[in-house]
């Protein structure tokens, strides 16, 4: 159909001739129009079935006490789900791990990947191979990843412990990293970290381009050494980019999922549980598709103030100065 | 900077390579590692030292891996979709990117905005009622659901990076082409598809990555052992083989050579992509 509309216009116009009536540019405008949502259409369709819709159902399923059968009797609850998940002690405790988790790996991937950012700015030997090398993590699947470091962290003759006990010194037996809360969640942590810096590197490298090299050059000739320099103008500079790092990891660290899934499965008795994999327990082992549909909403919920609340905070500091 | 003396220089050079090289080392040992104990002799994979260069070293992991257990299916279940996802995503996304670059339309910011709303929902939190979609289109249990869950969960990205693209592309070259009569689709085809390639090739990539290394979305929906996907694959190996780690692994390093492959050859795109904000999670 567009092939079609395309042809109509026949007519060239030289460089000297007038330029088309209003009346003809609006036709033109409106067979454009009609080209644009010709073009926009399955794009647009797509994401309204696999995006917009289910936003949509989650929200309305999440007031039912939904039954994943067909022809099931659901029956409007209204806000029960969600009274029951603020009630639920297994829920609560997935959020304080989730926050942990956050609180743990959002600051380390921020730090490290500026330090390595940092290392990795001015040219040098091998810095692409470099690149590769920090990028590796954050192209490889974390299902590949969880495997691999759930194995690393093995109780008896996992590479870890052995690193601990015999290289290190620094413990007298093998760790059962897996096999308590804490520990499990700082194996989590060590992973999201070591999978997440290069991507964090990445980012704010491409940041740090856009500082002006002269800033630099008169903090210097004003006798600021590297970390005041680091300090005053390459920080302040990387604002933005540092608030879209943390907005998109805290959005990342919230919603651990895979990892968690292969490496603790939640265990021991739930005790490594985080939001996501508990809802997805509820959704498909229990068929609660109301409840967990809640707990989808709140995480949605808590993951949009959080981010708002960055950038508003950042703002104010910005304002501040 | 201006002040330091070469010496100094040289010096401060010296010691970022070390310190970069501790921590290259540190990001590649797990893969290391890996690889030395896909090459293990299962009773070995936690041998007290652990070995590093495994002796005896044999390559029965990669036989087994890739002979039994239908892997070759997998791979071939795995290309399929990515392969396919891939292509459909690149080139509906430039689609949308095109309308919403080149033309004014009523509603284009309502649309696109919503679009971009899809890029702060993290996928597994929709999991549930995406399930409830792809039931009732009877979308579930089969590849062409992967495929059509993968290319509209990727479409809000894949229009965002092509968009700013095709807005940073000469306006006059379009309107020369629209004023000598050529059409829509004539210029999306003849200028900015060719002129567009190093984006393209960021959204294909991170396409086909994506769908390769899918997880969640495959794991909910797929119930037939014979239209499993690598991830799914290799995640079951580890539940049913709980002490084979070099089968789980070679058939890791077997899934991972194709993202290798990929990620050297078009690193550049790669890194665009992300600091475009790709994140894979």
């Amino acid at each position: 159909m567009t092939a079609q509309l395309s042809t109509a216009a026949p007519r060239r116009i030289g460089a000297g001739e007038q330029p088309p009536t209003p009346r003809r540019r609006s036709a033109r405008a409106r067979r454009g129009q009609v080209a644009a949502y010709l073009f926009l259409a399955p794009a647009f369709a797509l994401f309204v079935v696999v995006l917009l819709v289910p936003i949509v159902k989650a929200t309305q399923v999440s007031f039912y006490q939904w039954l994943p059968f067909p022809g099931a009797d659901n029956t409007f609850v209204g806000l029960d789900n969600y009274r029951r998940a603020f009630a639920d002690p297994q829920f609560r405790l997935s959020l304080v791990n989730a926050t942990v988790y956050m609180l743990v790996t959002v600051p380390g991937q921020i730090v490290i990947g500026l330090g390595v950012a940092l290392l990795l700015q001015n040219r040098l030997p091998a810095r692409s191979l470099f690149r590769v090398l920090f990028y590796l993590p954050v192209v490889t699947s974390w299902v590949v990843v969880s495997l691999l470091f759930r194995y690393l962290f093995a109780t008896d003759g996992g590479l870890v412990n052995w690193v601990l006990v015999r290289g290190l010194g620094v413990a007298d037996h093998p760790i059962g990293w897996l096999e308590s809360r804490w520990t499990g969640i700082a194996a989590l942590c060590v992973l999201g970290i070591w999978k997440g810096v290069g991507w964090t590197a990445i980012i704010l490298l491409a940041g740090m381009t856009g500082v002006p090299a002269h800033l630099h050059e008169a903090a210097a000739v004003d006798g600021a050494g590297y970390l005041r320099r680091l300090w005053h103008v390459t920080l302040p500079a990387l604002r933005r980019t540092l608030l879209f790092v943390s907005v998109m990891l805290v959005i990342g660290g919230f919603n651990v999922f895979i990892s968690v899934l292969l490496m603790t499965a939640g265990g021991p008795a739930g005790e490594t549980e985080m939001p996501l994999t508990y809802d997805y327990k509820q959704a498909f082992n229990f068929l609660e598709f109301g409840y967990g549909s809640a707990i989808a909403v709140i995480m949605t919920l808590i993951v949009l103030i959080l981010s708002i609340g960055q950038t508003l905070l950042a703002n104010r500091a910005e304002r501040g100065e | 900077m201006s002040y330091d003396t070469p010496q100094l220089r040289r010096t401060r050079s010296v010691a970022r390579l070390v310190a970069l090289t501790i921590g290259a080392l540190i990001m590649i040992a797990p893969f290391l590692y890996m690889i030395s104990t896909s090459f293990k002799p299962n009773r070995l994979a936690f041998e007290w030292p652990p070995q590093f260069i495994p002796n005896p070293a044999t390559m029965d992991n990669y036989v087994q891996a890739w002979s039994a257990n239908h892997f070759a299916r997998y791979f071939a279940n795995s290309l399929m979709v990515a392969a396919v996802t891939m292509v459909a995503t690149t080139l509906l996304a430039a689609m949308a990117a095109y309308a919403f670059a080149r033309f004014r339309f009523p509603g284009r910011s309502l649309v696109f905005w919503t679009m971009m709303l899809g890029l702060m929902v993290p996928g597994v939190v929709i999991l549930i009622p995406q399930f409830l979609v792809a039931r009732s289109l009877e979308l579930t249990n089969s590849l062409s659901g992967l495929v059509f869950f993968y290319v509209g969960g990727g479409m809000a990205f894949n229009t965002f990076l092509l968009r700013g693209f095709f807005e940073r592309m000469p306006a006059e070259l379009d309107e020369a082409m629209d004023i000598d009569g050529a059409g829509a689709l004539r210029r999306f085809v003849a200028l900015y598809l060719p002129l567009s390639r190093p984006a393209l090739a960021t959204s294909a990539i991170f396409a086909f990555l994506g769908a390769w290394d899918e997880y969640s979305w495959a794991l909910t929906t797929i119930n037939d052992p014979d239209k499993q996907t690598l991830p799914l694959a290799i995640a079951q190996y580890q539940g049913q083989h709980a002490t084979s780690w070099g089968l789980v692994f070679a058939a890791s390093l077997i899934a991972l050579v194709p993202v290798i492959v990929v990620f050297l050859a078009g690193q550049r795109h790669v890194v665009a992509g992300l600091q475009t904000g790709g994140v894979k999670s």
